[in-house]
Protein backbone atom coordinates (compact mmCIF):
# COMPACT_ATOMS: atom_id res chain seq x y z
CA UNK A 1 0.00 0.00 0.00
CA UNK A 2 1.58 3.16 -1.28
CA UNK A 3 0.92 5.58 1.93
CA UNK A 4 2.75 8.63 2.35
CA UNK A 5 2.70 8.43 6.09
CA UNK A 6 4.80 5.05 5.69
CA UNK A 7 7.71 7.19 5.10
CA UNK A 8 8.13 9.03 8.51
CA UNK A 9 9.72 7.58 11.40
CA UNK A 10 10.31 8.54 15.36
CA UNK A 11 13.99 8.39 15.49
CA UNK A 12 15.02 9.78 18.75
CA UNK A 13 12.85 9.15 22.66
CA UNK A 14 13.63 10.32 25.59
CA UNK A 15 11.84 10.52 29.11
CA UNK A 16 13.17 12.37 32.13
CA UNK A 17 13.27 10.80 35.41
CA UNK A 18 9.86 10.66 36.90
CA UNK A 19 8.36 11.34 40.53
CA UNK A 20 6.06 12.61 42.52
CA UNK A 21 7.94 16.09 43.41
CA UNK A 22 10.78 16.43 41.04
CA UNK A 23 11.90 19.82 42.73
CA UNK A 24 12.65 21.24 39.67
CA UNK A 25 11.10 23.77 37.32
CA UNK A 26 8.57 22.44 34.04
CA UNK A 27 10.88 24.72 31.99
CA UNK A 28 13.96 22.97 33.39
CA UNK A 29 12.41 19.35 32.99
CA UNK A 30 11.30 20.46 29.36
CA UNK A 31 14.31 21.40 27.94
CA UNK A 32 16.07 17.98 29.24
CA UNK A 33 13.65 16.04 27.50
CA UNK A 34 13.90 18.45 24.27
CA UNK A 35 17.53 17.98 24.32
CA UNK A 36 17.57 14.14 25.06
CA UNK A 37 15.35 13.41 22.25
CA UNK A 38 17.62 15.67 20.05
CA UNK A 39 20.51 13.57 20.67
CA UNK A 40 18.87 10.13 20.97
CA UNK A 41 18.17 11.01 17.29
CA UNK A 42 21.44 11.64 16.67
CA UNK A 43 20.81 14.96 15.41
CA UNK A 44 21.73 18.41 17.09
CA UNK A 45 19.18 21.38 17.76
CA UNK A 46 20.51 22.78 14.44
CA UNK A 47 18.61 20.05 12.79
CA UNK A 48 15.27 20.86 14.23
CA UNK A 49 13.21 23.43 11.94
CA UNK A 50 9.29 22.66 13.59
CA UNK A 51 8.66 22.24 17.20
CA UNK A 52 5.29 21.54 19.39
CA UNK A 53 5.97 21.57 23.29
CA UNK A 54 4.40 22.90 26.37
CA UNK A 55 4.83 25.41 25.10
CA UNK A 56 6.35 25.50 21.87
CA UNK A 57 7.31 29.18 21.49
CA UNK A 58 9.27 29.25 25.16
CA UNK A 59 11.16 25.73 24.35
CA UNK A 60 12.19 27.29 20.33
CA UNK A 61 13.41 30.89 22.81
CA UNK A 62 14.99 28.26 25.76
CA UNK A 63 16.98 26.44 23.44
CA UNK A 64 17.79 29.40 20.89
CA UNK A 65 16.67 27.38 17.79
CA UNK A 66 16.05 30.85 15.59
CA UNK A 67 13.04 30.65 13.68
CA UNK A 68 11.31 27.91 13.48
CA UNK A 69 7.75 26.63 12.46
CA UNK A 70 5.52 25.82 15.79
CA UNK A 71 2.35 23.85 16.19
CA UNK A 72 -1.12 24.96 17.53
CA UNK A 73 -1.85 21.01 18.66
CA UNK A 74 -0.08 19.31 21.62
CA UNK A 75 2.61 17.16 21.74
CA UNK A 76 0.37 13.88 21.80
CA UNK A 77 -0.46 11.98 19.18
CA UNK A 78 -2.67 13.60 17.40
CA UNK A 79 0.68 15.96 17.11
CA UNK A 80 2.26 13.23 16.36
CA UNK A 81 0.23 12.70 13.27
CA UNK A 82 0.29 16.42 12.17
CA UNK A 83 3.93 16.68 12.92
CA UNK A 84 3.88 14.06 9.97
CA UNK A 85 2.37 16.19 7.58
CA UNK A 86 5.11 19.08 8.46
CA UNK A 87 7.30 16.54 6.93
CA UNK A 88 5.45 15.32 4.37
CA UNK A 89 4.54 18.77 2.87
CA UNK A 90 8.32 19.24 3.35
CA UNK A 91 7.93 22.07 5.49
CA UNK A 92 9.95 20.71 8.14
CA UNK A 93 12.68 17.88 8.03
CA UNK A 94 13.35 17.39 11.84
CA UNK A 95 9.97 18.07 14.23
CA UNK A 96 10.49 17.75 18.30
CA UNK A 97 7.95 16.76 20.30
CA UNK A 98 8.67 17.88 23.75
CA UNK A 99 5.87 18.07 27.38
CA UNK A 100 6.76 18.94 30.69
CA UNK A 101 5.03 18.93 34.07
CA UNK A 102 6.95 19.49 37.38
CA UNK A 103 6.05 22.53 39.21
CA UNK A 104 4.08 22.23 42.41
CA UNK A 105 0.72 21.43 42.70
CA UNK A 106 -1.96 20.74 45.55
CA UNK A 107 -1.60 17.12 45.79
CA UNK A 108 -5.73 16.43 46.44
CA UNK A 109 -6.96 12.99 45.54
CA UNK A 110 -7.45 13.08 41.54
CA UNK A 111 -5.19 15.14 39.05
CA UNK A 112 -5.83 18.69 40.13
CA UNK A 113 -5.51 20.03 35.95
CA UNK A 114 -8.48 18.57 34.71
CA UNK A 115 -11.16 19.96 36.99
CA UNK A 116 -13.55 21.13 34.97
CA UNK A 117 -14.48 24.26 35.41
CA UNK A 118 -17.50 24.31 32.57
CA UNK A 119 -20.73 25.99 34.02
CA UNK A 120 -23.16 22.94 33.66
CA UNK A 121 -21.06 20.91 35.59
CA UNK A 122 -18.94 22.36 38.09
CA UNK A 123 -21.19 23.05 40.23
CA UNK A 124 -22.28 18.99 40.51
CA UNK A 125 -18.35 17.74 41.88
CA UNK A 126 -18.16 16.37 38.57
CA UNK A 127 -14.54 14.97 38.98
CA UNK A 128 -12.85 13.38 36.24
CA UNK A 129 -13.51 9.60 37.26
CA UNK A 130 -16.74 10.23 37.55
CA UNK A 131 -16.89 11.45 33.76
CA UNK A 132 -15.45 8.30 33.14
CA UNK A 133 -17.09 6.06 35.50
CA UNK A 134 -20.65 7.14 33.49
CA UNK A 135 -19.02 5.53 30.41
CA UNK A 136 -18.13 2.15 32.41
CA UNK A 137 -21.39 2.14 34.03
CA UNK A 138 -23.44 1.96 30.75
CA UNK A 139 -20.81 -0.98 30.02
CA UNK A 140 -21.80 -2.95 33.10
CA UNK A 141 -25.41 -2.01 32.68
CA UNK A 142 -25.62 -3.42 28.85
CA UNK A 143 -22.96 -5.85 28.79
CA UNK A 144 -22.63 -7.44 32.28
CA UNK A 145 -19.21 -5.88 32.41
CA UNK A 146 -17.81 -6.80 36.19
CA UNK A 147 -16.29 -5.24 38.95
CA UNK A 148 -13.11 -8.09 39.11
CA UNK A 149 -12.85 -7.66 34.90
CA UNK A 150 -11.98 -4.05 35.59
CA UNK A 151 -10.01 -4.66 38.35
CA UNK A 152 -8.23 -7.45 36.30
CA UNK A 153 -6.48 -4.78 34.19
CA UNK A 154 -5.59 -2.17 36.98
CA UNK A 155 -3.78 -5.26 38.82
CA UNK A 156 -1.84 -6.16 35.50
CA UNK A 157 -0.64 -2.28 34.83
CA UNK A 158 0.08 -1.85 37.90
CA UNK A 159 1.67 -4.89 38.09
CA UNK A 160 3.81 -3.83 35.24
CA UNK A 161 4.97 -0.90 37.28
CA UNK A 162 5.67 -2.24 39.99
CA UNK A 163 7.87 -4.61 37.81
CA UNK A 164 9.57 -1.39 36.32
CA UNK A 165 12.49 0.72 37.93
CA UNK A 166 11.50 3.51 35.61
CA UNK A 167 8.33 3.68 37.35
CA UNK A 168 7.20 6.04 40.32
CA UNK A 169 5.40 2.66 42.05
CA UNK A 170 7.94 0.79 41.37
CA UNK A 171 8.07 -1.98 44.18
CA UNK A 172 5.17 -0.80 45.29
CA UNK A 173 3.45 -4.27 44.50
CA UNK A 174 2.62 -6.84 43.48
CA UNK A 175 -1.24 -6.27 43.30
CA UNK A 176 -4.05 -8.90 43.31
CA UNK A 177 -7.44 -8.34 41.92
CA UNK A 178 -8.51 -8.63 45.58
CA UNK A 179 -5.95 -5.31 46.52
CA UNK A 180 -7.80 -3.29 43.67
CA UNK A 181 -10.75 -3.95 45.16
CA UNK A 182 -10.07 -3.48 48.51
CA UNK A 183 -8.87 -0.05 48.21
CA UNK A 184 -11.38 3.09 48.47
CA UNK A 185 -13.60 3.67 46.18
CA UNK A 186 -12.64 7.06 44.64
CA UNK A 187 -16.08 7.19 41.93
CA UNK A 188 -18.19 4.29 41.74
CA UNK A 189 -16.94 1.64 39.76
CA UNK A 190 -13.21 2.88 40.06
CA UNK A 191 -11.45 2.16 43.18
CA UNK A 192 -8.23 4.32 44.19
CA UNK A 193 -6.22 1.86 42.42
CA UNK A 194 -8.38 1.77 39.11
CA UNK A 195 -7.28 5.44 38.63
CA UNK A 196 -4.49 7.40 37.53
CA UNK A 197 -1.84 8.73 39.60
CA UNK A 198 -0.43 12.27 39.99
CA UNK A 199 3.27 12.95 39.39
CA UNK A 200 5.90 14.89 37.50
CA UNK A 201 8.24 14.42 35.12
CA UNK A 202 8.63 15.08 30.78
CA UNK A 203 9.77 13.79 27.83
CA UNK A 204 9.63 13.99 24.08
CA UNK A 205 10.39 12.38 20.44
CA UNK A 206 12.01 13.62 17.44
CA UNK A 207 10.56 12.75 13.78
CA UNK A 208 11.85 12.40 10.61
CA UNK A 209 11.45 11.16 7.07
CA UNK A 210 13.10 7.86 6.13
CA UNK A 211 16.35 9.37 4.36
CA UNK A 212 17.38 11.73 7.19
CA UNK A 213 16.56 8.13 9.73
CA UNK A 214 19.93 7.20 8.86
CA UNK A 215 21.58 9.61 11.35
CA UNK A 216 19.71 7.99 14.08
CA UNK A 217 21.38 6.78 16.96
CA UNK A 218 18.88 4.06 17.23
CA UNK A 219 16.82 1.97 14.68
CA UNK A 220 13.76 3.83 13.60
CA UNK A 221 10.20 3.24 14.46
CA UNK A 222 8.14 3.50 11.69
CA UNK A 223 4.74 4.84 11.32
CA UNK A 224 2.23 2.61 9.88
CA UNK A 225 -1.09 4.35 10.72
CA UNK A 226 -2.74 6.58 13.20
CA UNK A 227 -6.04 8.40 13.61
CA UNK A 228 -7.64 10.84 15.75
CA UNK A 229 -11.45 11.11 16.95
CA UNK A 230 -13.20 13.82 19.23
CA UNK A 231 -16.91 14.14 19.38
CA UNK A 232 -17.15 17.59 21.68
CA UNK A 233 -15.52 19.15 24.47
CA UNK A 234 -14.07 17.60 27.51
CA UNK A 235 -15.84 17.94 30.61
CA UNK A 236 -18.45 20.55 29.06
CA UNK A 237 -21.22 18.14 28.49
CA UNK A 238 -22.70 14.86 29.35
CA UNK A 239 -20.46 12.29 28.37
CA UNK A 240 -23.43 9.74 27.24
CA UNK A 241 -22.07 6.63 26.08
CA UNK A 242 -24.66 6.70 22.84
CA UNK A 243 -24.17 10.54 21.97
CA UNK A 244 -23.72 10.44 18.08
CA UNK A 245 -23.36 13.86 15.82
CA UNK A 246 -25.92 14.38 13.10
CA UNK A 247 -23.63 14.46 10.24
CA UNK A 248 -21.00 11.63 9.08
CA UNK A 249 -19.29 9.44 10.91
CA UNK A 250 -22.11 7.64 13.76
CA UNK A 251 -19.40 6.15 15.97
CA UNK A 252 -21.27 6.62 19.45
CA UNK A 253 -19.19 8.08 21.73
CA UNK A 254 -18.94 5.22 23.87
CA UNK A 255 -16.49 3.72 21.11
CA UNK A 256 -14.65 7.06 20.28
CA UNK A 257 -11.36 5.93 18.82
CA UNK A 258 -12.83 3.32 16.26
CA UNK A 259 -13.16 5.30 13.25
CA UNK A 260 -9.39 6.36 14.08
CA UNK A 261 -8.12 2.86 14.47
CA UNK A 262 -10.14 1.98 11.65
CA UNK A 263 -8.46 4.42 9.61
CA UNK A 264 -4.74 3.29 11.07
CA UNK A 265 -5.34 -0.20 10.47
CA UNK A 266 -6.58 0.17 7.37
CA UNK A 267 -3.50 2.51 6.61
CA UNK A 268 -0.96 0.00 7.93
CA UNK A 269 -2.80 -2.90 6.33
CA UNK A 270 -2.57 -5.05 8.93
CA UNK A 271 -5.11 -6.69 11.95
CA UNK A 272 -5.78 -6.12 15.44
CA UNK A 273 -4.29 -9.92 15.54
CA UNK A 274 -1.27 -8.62 14.24
CA UNK A 275 0.02 -6.07 17.17
CA UNK A 276 2.65 -7.35 19.54
CA UNK A 277 2.09 -4.52 22.10
CA UNK A 278 -0.89 -3.06 23.54
CA UNK A 279 0.51 0.77 24.84
CA UNK A 280 -3.38 1.48 25.98
CA UNK A 281 -3.61 4.97 27.63
CA UNK A 282 -4.66 3.87 30.91
CA UNK A 283 -6.56 7.19 33.05
CA UNK A 284 -9.26 4.55 34.54
CA UNK A 285 -9.57 0.62 34.22
CA UNK A 286 -12.33 0.22 32.08
CA UNK A 287 -10.85 2.80 29.35
CA UNK A 288 -8.80 -0.92 28.28
CA UNK A 289 -11.47 -2.66 28.00
CA UNK A 290 -13.47 0.02 25.76
CA UNK A 291 -10.43 0.08 23.74
CA UNK A 292 -9.95 -3.39 23.04
CA UNK A 293 -13.79 -2.94 21.71
CA UNK A 294 -13.69 -0.11 20.15
CA UNK A 295 -10.02 -0.68 17.85
CA UNK A 296 -11.93 -3.88 16.87
CA UNK A 297 -9.87 -6.32 18.75
CA UNK A 298 -12.70 -7.86 20.21
CA UNK A 299 -16.57 -8.27 19.63
CA UNK A 300 -18.95 -4.80 21.23
CA UNK A 301 -19.62 -6.30 24.90
CA UNK A 302 -17.07 -9.06 24.78
CA UNK A 303 -14.61 -6.65 26.62
CA UNK A 304 -15.04 -7.58 29.83
CA UNK A 305 -14.12 -11.24 29.01
CA UNK A 306 -10.98 -10.37 26.77
CA UNK A 307 -8.98 -9.16 29.37
CA UNK A 308 -9.79 -12.67 31.69
CA UNK A 309 -7.50 -15.72 31.58
CA UNK A 310 -3.83 -13.91 30.99
CA UNK A 311 -4.29 -12.23 27.51
CA UNK A 312 -3.29 -8.56 28.56
CA UNK A 313 -0.72 -10.15 30.54
CA UNK A 314 3.39 -9.50 29.53
CA UNK A 315 3.14 -13.21 28.08
CA UNK A 316 -0.23 -12.80 27.20
CA UNK A 317 -1.40 -12.54 23.50
CA UNK A 318 -2.03 -8.84 23.91
CA UNK A 319 0.09 -7.16 26.54
CA UNK A 320 -1.32 -4.08 28.07
CA UNK A 321 0.47 -0.18 29.21
CA UNK A 322 4.26 -2.18 29.56
CA UNK A 323 5.97 0.35 31.83
CA UNK A 324 3.13 0.66 34.18
CA UNK A 325 1.41 3.75 32.15
CA UNK A 326 -0.46 6.59 33.83
CA UNK A 327 -1.66 4.60 37.48
CA UNK A 328 1.97 3.31 37.98
CA UNK A 329 4.55 4.65 35.68
CA UNK A 330 4.11 8.32 35.59
CA UNK A 331 0.95 10.46 34.97
CA UNK A 332 2.82 13.89 34.69
CA UNK A 333 0.06 16.83 33.23
CA UNK A 334 -1.89 16.67 29.99
CA UNK A 335 0.55 15.73 27.68
CA UNK A 336 3.39 14.32 28.87
CA UNK A 337 1.47 11.05 29.55
CA UNK A 338 -0.12 10.49 26.54
CA UNK A 339 3.41 11.12 24.72
CA UNK A 340 4.42 8.48 27.22
CA UNK A 341 2.30 5.81 25.21
CA UNK A 342 4.09 6.27 21.68
CA UNK A 343 7.59 6.16 23.48
CA UNK A 344 7.11 3.32 25.50
CA UNK A 345 5.63 1.66 21.78
CA UNK A 346 9.08 3.33 20.46
CA UNK A 347 10.88 1.57 23.76
CA UNK A 348 9.06 -1.99 22.83
CA UNK A 349 9.93 -1.79 19.44
CA UNK A 350 13.71 -0.84 20.00
CA UNK A 351 13.68 -3.75 22.47
CA UNK A 352 15.18 -1.12 24.66
CA UNK A 353 13.21 -1.44 27.84
CA UNK A 354 14.50 -1.81 31.03
CA UNK A 355 11.74 -4.29 32.15
CA UNK A 356 8.76 -5.81 30.63
CA UNK A 357 10.50 -6.13 27.17
CA UNK A 358 8.32 -7.82 25.10
CA UNK A 359 10.51 -10.59 23.41
CA UNK A 360 10.67 -10.04 19.26
CA UNK A 361 7.85 -7.24 19.21
CA UNK A 362 7.70 -5.93 16.16
CA UNK A 363 4.05 -3.99 16.07
CA UNK A 364 2.90 -1.48 18.44
CA UNK A 365 -0.30 -0.01 19.03
CA UNK A 366 -0.41 2.84 20.95
CA UNK A 367 -3.04 5.13 22.19
CA UNK A 368 -4.61 8.76 24.03
CA UNK A 369 -7.53 10.49 25.47
CA UNK A 370 -10.52 8.31 26.56
CA UNK A 371 -14.60 8.40 26.40
CA UNK A 372 -15.20 10.32 29.07
CA UNK A 373 -13.30 13.44 27.36
CA UNK A 374 -14.70 12.61 24.75
CA UNK A 375 -11.88 12.26 22.29
CA UNK A 376 -8.97 9.09 21.77
CA UNK A 377 -6.03 9.00 18.96
CA UNK A 378 -4.58 5.76 17.59
CA UNK A 379 -0.87 5.26 16.58
CA UNK A 380 0.66 2.09 15.19
CA UNK A 381 4.10 1.99 15.04
CA UNK A 382 6.25 -0.83 13.52
CA UNK A 383 10.03 -2.11 14.15
CA UNK A 384 10.22 -2.32 9.86
CA UNK A 385 8.36 0.20 7.46
CA UNK A 386 5.02 -1.03 6.46
CA UNK A 387 5.09 -3.57 3.24
CA UNK B 1 -29.05 9.72 52.65
CA UNK B 2 -27.92 11.94 49.68
CA UNK B 3 -28.22 15.50 49.80
CA UNK B 4 -27.46 18.54 47.72
CA UNK B 5 -24.12 19.69 48.20
CA UNK B 6 -25.00 23.22 47.92
CA UNK B 7 -22.32 25.02 50.39
CA UNK B 8 -18.66 26.08 49.31
CA UNK B 9 -18.86 24.34 46.23
CA UNK B 10 -17.57 26.59 42.92
CA UNK B 11 -20.09 28.47 41.64
CA UNK B 12 -21.44 28.29 38.15
CA UNK B 13 -20.78 31.82 36.27
CA UNK B 14 -23.37 32.33 33.62
CA UNK B 15 -22.14 33.46 30.16
CA UNK B 16 -24.65 36.11 28.48
CA UNK B 17 -25.80 32.88 25.89
CA UNK B 18 -26.70 30.81 29.08
CA UNK B 19 -28.27 33.95 31.32
CA UNK B 20 -31.61 32.41 30.75
CA UNK B 21 -31.21 29.07 32.03
CA UNK B 22 -29.85 30.06 35.02
CA UNK B 23 -32.72 32.79 35.02
CA UNK B 24 -35.37 29.75 34.93
CA UNK B 25 -33.35 27.34 38.00
CA UNK B 26 -33.83 30.49 40.30
CA UNK B 27 -37.37 30.53 38.93
CA UNK B 28 -37.86 26.82 39.53
CA UNK B 29 -37.91 26.23 35.55
CA UNK B 30 -35.62 23.89 33.75
CA UNK B 31 -35.32 25.48 30.62
CA UNK B 32 -33.76 24.52 27.51
CA UNK B 33 -33.60 25.17 23.64
CA UNK B 34 -35.69 23.60 21.02
CA UNK B 35 -34.89 24.29 17.44
CA UNK B 36 -38.04 25.90 15.59
CA UNK B 37 -37.32 24.60 12.63
CA UNK B 38 -36.52 20.19 13.44
CA UNK B 39 -37.63 20.33 16.70
CA UNK B 40 -34.46 19.30 18.25
CA UNK B 41 -33.99 20.32 22.01
CA UNK B 42 -30.67 21.39 22.75
CA UNK B 43 -29.44 21.32 26.69
CA UNK B 44 -26.67 23.54 26.64
CA UNK B 45 -27.12 27.12 24.90
CA UNK B 46 -25.57 27.84 21.88
CA UNK B 47 -26.60 29.41 18.72
CA UNK B 48 -26.74 26.98 16.02
CA UNK B 49 -28.64 23.84 16.04
CA UNK B 50 -26.34 20.71 15.58
CA UNK B 51 -29.12 18.63 13.35
CA UNK B 52 -30.44 21.31 10.70
CA UNK B 53 -28.18 23.50 11.68
CA UNK B 54 -31.29 25.99 12.13
CA UNK B 55 -30.35 29.19 14.54
CA UNK B 56 -33.56 29.94 15.48
CA UNK B 57 -33.53 27.58 19.05
CA UNK B 58 -36.74 29.36 21.61
CA UNK B 59 -36.13 28.82 25.19
CA UNK B 60 -38.90 25.97 26.17
CA UNK B 61 -39.56 24.61 29.49
CA UNK B 62 -38.77 21.25 30.39
CA UNK B 63 -41.34 18.80 32.48
CA UNK B 64 -38.05 18.08 34.53
CA UNK B 65 -39.31 14.26 34.48
CA UNK B 66 -36.71 11.81 32.84
CA UNK B 67 -34.73 8.74 33.62
CA UNK B 68 -31.15 7.77 35.20
CA UNK B 69 -28.96 7.11 31.94
CA UNK B 70 -25.51 7.04 34.32
CA UNK B 71 -24.49 7.37 37.63
CA UNK B 72 -21.67 7.12 39.90
CA UNK B 73 -20.89 7.50 43.55
CA UNK B 74 -18.02 9.92 44.37
CA UNK B 75 -16.53 8.86 47.82
CA UNK B 76 -13.11 11.20 47.44
CA UNK B 77 -13.94 14.51 46.04
CA UNK B 78 -11.67 17.04 44.83
CA UNK B 79 -12.50 19.98 47.56
CA UNK B 80 -14.05 19.36 50.90
CA UNK B 81 -17.07 21.07 50.06
CA UNK B 82 -18.61 18.34 49.05
CA UNK B 83 -20.04 15.99 51.40
CA UNK B 84 -19.39 12.52 50.42
CA UNK B 85 -21.19 10.38 49.14
CA UNK B 86 -22.76 12.40 46.53
CA UNK B 87 -23.99 10.76 43.12
CA UNK B 88 -23.05 12.65 39.69
CA UNK B 89 -25.33 11.81 37.36
CA UNK B 90 -26.62 11.94 34.08
CA UNK B 91 -30.56 12.28 33.48
CA UNK B 92 -32.24 11.68 30.27
CA UNK B 93 -35.11 13.85 29.84
CA UNK B 94 -38.53 12.96 28.71
CA UNK B 95 -38.33 16.09 26.71
CA UNK B 96 -35.48 14.65 24.24
CA UNK B 97 -31.99 15.92 26.00
CA UNK B 98 -29.04 14.64 28.53
CA UNK B 99 -27.61 16.75 31.08
CA UNK B 100 -25.22 16.67 33.62
CA UNK B 101 -26.80 16.87 37.85
CA UNK B 102 -26.62 15.04 41.46
CA UNK B 103 -28.91 12.60 42.42
CA UNK B 104 -30.24 13.33 46.24
CA UNK B 105 -32.79 11.91 48.12
CA UNK B 106 -32.48 8.47 48.24
CA UNK B 107 -29.63 6.17 49.49
CA UNK B 108 -27.27 5.20 46.67
CA UNK B 109 -27.95 1.81 46.07
CA UNK B 110 -31.58 2.95 45.42
CA UNK B 111 -30.29 4.59 42.09
CA UNK B 112 -30.82 2.17 39.35
CA UNK B 113 -30.61 2.56 35.51
CA UNK B 114 -33.59 4.08 34.26
CA UNK B 115 -34.68 5.05 37.15
CA UNK B 116 -37.60 7.74 37.14
CA UNK B 117 -36.72 10.81 38.55
CA UNK B 118 -37.76 14.53 39.06
CA UNK B 119 -36.04 17.70 39.25
CA UNK B 120 -35.97 19.50 42.40
CA UNK B 121 -34.48 22.41 42.90
CA UNK B 122 -31.51 24.16 45.50
CA UNK B 123 -30.41 27.73 46.04
CA UNK B 124 -26.66 27.70 46.03
CA UNK B 125 -26.32 31.75 46.99
CA UNK B 126 -28.45 34.99 46.01
CA UNK B 127 -28.06 34.33 42.61
CA UNK B 128 -27.43 30.79 41.70
CA UNK B 129 -30.04 28.30 42.17
CA UNK B 130 -29.24 24.24 40.90
CA UNK B 131 -30.79 21.81 39.98
CA UNK B 132 -31.23 18.34 41.18
CA UNK B 133 -32.96 14.98 40.68
CA UNK B 134 -34.91 12.34 43.20
CA UNK B 135 -36.75 9.64 42.96
CA UNK B 136 -40.32 9.94 41.51
ZN1 LIG C 1 -32.73 21.86 14.05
Amino acid sequence: MNVALHSVAITGAYNTEQARDLGRSTRDVLNEAALGAIADAGLTPADIDAVVATPSAQLVFDLGLGTTRTMSSGPDIEGILEAAGLLLTGEATAVLLAAAKASSFDRSSVAPWVRPANEFVVSHGLITPAEFAFMARRHMIEHGTTAEQMATVAAQIRNNGHANPEAIYHGKGPFTVDDILASPMVADPFHLLECATTSQGGCAVVMTLADRSADAANAPIWLLGGGSDRIGPSYQTSPSWDRVGFHGDDTVAGYIGRRAAQRAFGQAGINPADVDVCEFYDPFSFEIIRQFEAFGFCGDGEGGEFVMDGRIALSGEFPITTDGGLMSYSHAGSFPQQLQRVIRGVDQLRGTCAANQVDGAEIAIASNGGSGALYTEVLLMGSAPAT
Amino acid sequence: MLHPNVTGIPVPRPTGESAPYWEGCREGELRFRRCASCDLSVFEPRPICPRCHGTDLPWAVSTGDGVVYSWSVVWRPQMPAFDVPYAPAIVRLDDGFDMVTAIVGCEPDEIHDGQRVSVEFHDVDDAITLPFFSLS
